[in-house]
């Protein structure tokens, strides 16, 4: 379970979150929805540690992330980044196997590369993608190998930034149906960051919307569609009028 | 009057918080990253490879400054000595002037000029792209895995490619003595070596390690710390190459003033 309690954060005046205050209860599917700079990747790299709230406190599993060990604590974690953020100086096994390569989950390098080659077979990839280099591989190929890192380690959970940015829509229905795929399979907490419906009626079990630095709404995909809230009518329908403005 | 006075205080104000802050920044980059040196994990295969980065792959472009540059100050001298009748000084002033001031000199500059650019530019490209934020949340950290090995292989490596400078540089200046100036080989080889003293390629070696590890570091500490977009990696880029060249001669000076004025 991850739990942000108020957090604030702030990049000179430009305050992006407000006091958020979302649960995420274990083995959950929870996509964040919102405009773009809205705070959305903001707030789950607040968990990762890689921005710090400027007030507010996130628990795992109901320990304050503060207090934990970074090592055991980013171990329970995977990322998807928007961009795939693939080490392009190694093949994309070493890639995949990296933190099993190193720290407390360090494995025999051939344990480690079976390992990867059979991530990357979960995500769709043939085994001779192994030894190539993230540039020689198409966008979609490099979702499916960052998504193949992220889940290399068995992560209790997951998050998705923008899984389906730079995407043919076919490509983004195959990227988003091996997430649910796999957090389903896997059993793991997922949050995933989007603006694309599409991954939303995939993805998420429960739904919510971040908008002028707090969550507006949160409720269960069904719910969604008669939400009653004005800017998640306008947001999910594509309005350009409404309570969220267009010109930001 | 008054107003523009007051504002020229406060500009003046904050250029030296600036100053003073991206000193402290420095100071704790420094400190930070080795502090990271005698606590596991090791990464020697980065080591290696920024060995070879920083070291065997320097080798051409610092051998061809030098032995230009050696060639060119043995032509000086020997014009220069003939105003006075000592043209012989050559072997001398050739030696003493690479192994002092040119080898060292030549070779720092020559790697920030090769391997601070590649370094900001390589670091630079993996923060905007998310790399870094990637091997933070795959347990590990940046500044052992990314910086300290490049820190350390500029350090250990910098005395070897300085040498390499000097021994080039001398060899050019020997070549333009002995085929053009009528100089004889042995007697202009026994010169140089009777002429150097061990301080002076200790200075050589000392100023190597200092240079190569100006050079790695503000490659590193520009990297992490650019802007976005390709601006910002071009920003970082230009500005870790001045930081590093000027703070490489700025650097030389102090040495040469411990080394050669106590």
């Amino acid at each position: 379970m991850i739990t942000f309690d108020n957090i604030h954060k702030s990049f000179g005046t430009n305050n992006v979150l407000c006091g958020v205050d979302l649960i995420v209860d274990r083995g959950q599917s929870m996509v964040i929805i919102g405009g773009s700079g809205t705070g959305k990747s903001v707030l789950i790299k607040t968990v990762l540690g890689l921005v710090t709230p400027d007030n507010g406190k996130i628990f795992v599993n109901n320990q304050d992330m503060i207090n934990a060990k970074r090592d055991n604590f980013l171990s329970k974690f995977g990322m998807l980044f928007q961009g795939g953020a693939l080490f392009d100086s190694m093949p994309v096994w070493q890639n995949v196997a990296f933190r099993l390569q190193r720290g407390h989950l360090k494995l025999p390098k051939t344990e480690a590369r079976q390992i990867a080659i059979e991530k990357l077979q979960r995500v769709g990839l043939a085994p001779d993608v192994a030894d190539r280099l993230p540039a020689e591989l198409s966008g979609g190929m490099q979702k499916r190998v960052s998504l193949a890192r992220a889940i290399a380690a068995d992560p209790e959970i997951i998050f998705f930034d923008e899984p389906t940015t730079g995407l043919d829509p076919i490509m983004a229905r195959v990227i988003n149906d091996l997430i649910r795929k796999i957090v389903v399979e896997m059993g793991a907490t997922a949050i995933t960051i989007t603006h694309d419906m599409t991954s939303v009626a995939t993805i998420a079990d429960k739904v919510a919307m971040l908008h002028d630095g707090v969550i507006k709404w949160c409720g269960t995909l069904d719910d969604m569609a008669h939400s009653g809230n004005p800017h998640v009518d306008q947001f999910i329908h594509g309005r350009a009028k409404g309570p969220i403005k267009t010109l930001r | 009057m008054i107003l523009s006075l007051t504002e020229s205080i406060i500009a003046l104000g904050r250029l030296v918080f600036g100053v003073f802050t991206a000193l402290g920044r420095m100071v704790i980059f420094i400190i930070t990253t080795l502090s990271h040196i005698f606590r596991p994990p090791f990464y020697p295969k980065e080591f290696a490879s920024a060995v070879m980065n920083v070291g065997y792959l320097s080798l051409p472009v610092v051998g061809l400054t030098a032995i230009f540059t050696g060639a060119a100050l043995a032509l000086q001298i020997y014009s220069g000595g003939s105003r006075f009748n000592a043209p012989e000084v050559v072997p001398q002033i050739v030696a003493i002037g690479m192994v002092r001031e040119l080898g060292p000199v030549l070779a720092g500059l020559m790697i920030s000029a090769r391997v601070t650019s590649s370094i900001t530019a390589e670091l630079a490209t993996m923060k905007v792209t998310e790399q870094i934020d990637a091997l933070i949340t795959l347990s590990t950290v940046p500044l052992k895995y990314l910086v300290l090995p490049r820190v350390l292989a500029g350090f250990l490596v910098g005395p070897i490619l300085v040498g390499v400078a000097d021994s080039v540089g001398i060899l050019g200046g020997f070549l333009v003595a002995t085929l053009t100036l009528g100089f004889n080989s042995s007697t202009y080889i026994l010169d140089t070596i009777n002429f150097l003293t061990s301080a002076d390629i200790i200075s050589s070696m000392a100023k190597g390690a200092a240079f190569g590890f100006i050079a790695t570091l503000m490659g590193c500490y520009y990297g992490l710390n650019s802007g976005r977009g390709a601006l910002g990696v071009g920003m970082a880029t230009k500005s870790s190459v001045q930081a590093a060249a000027v703070l490489i001669l700025a650097a030389n000076f102090l040495l040469t003033a411990v080394f050669f004025t106590a």
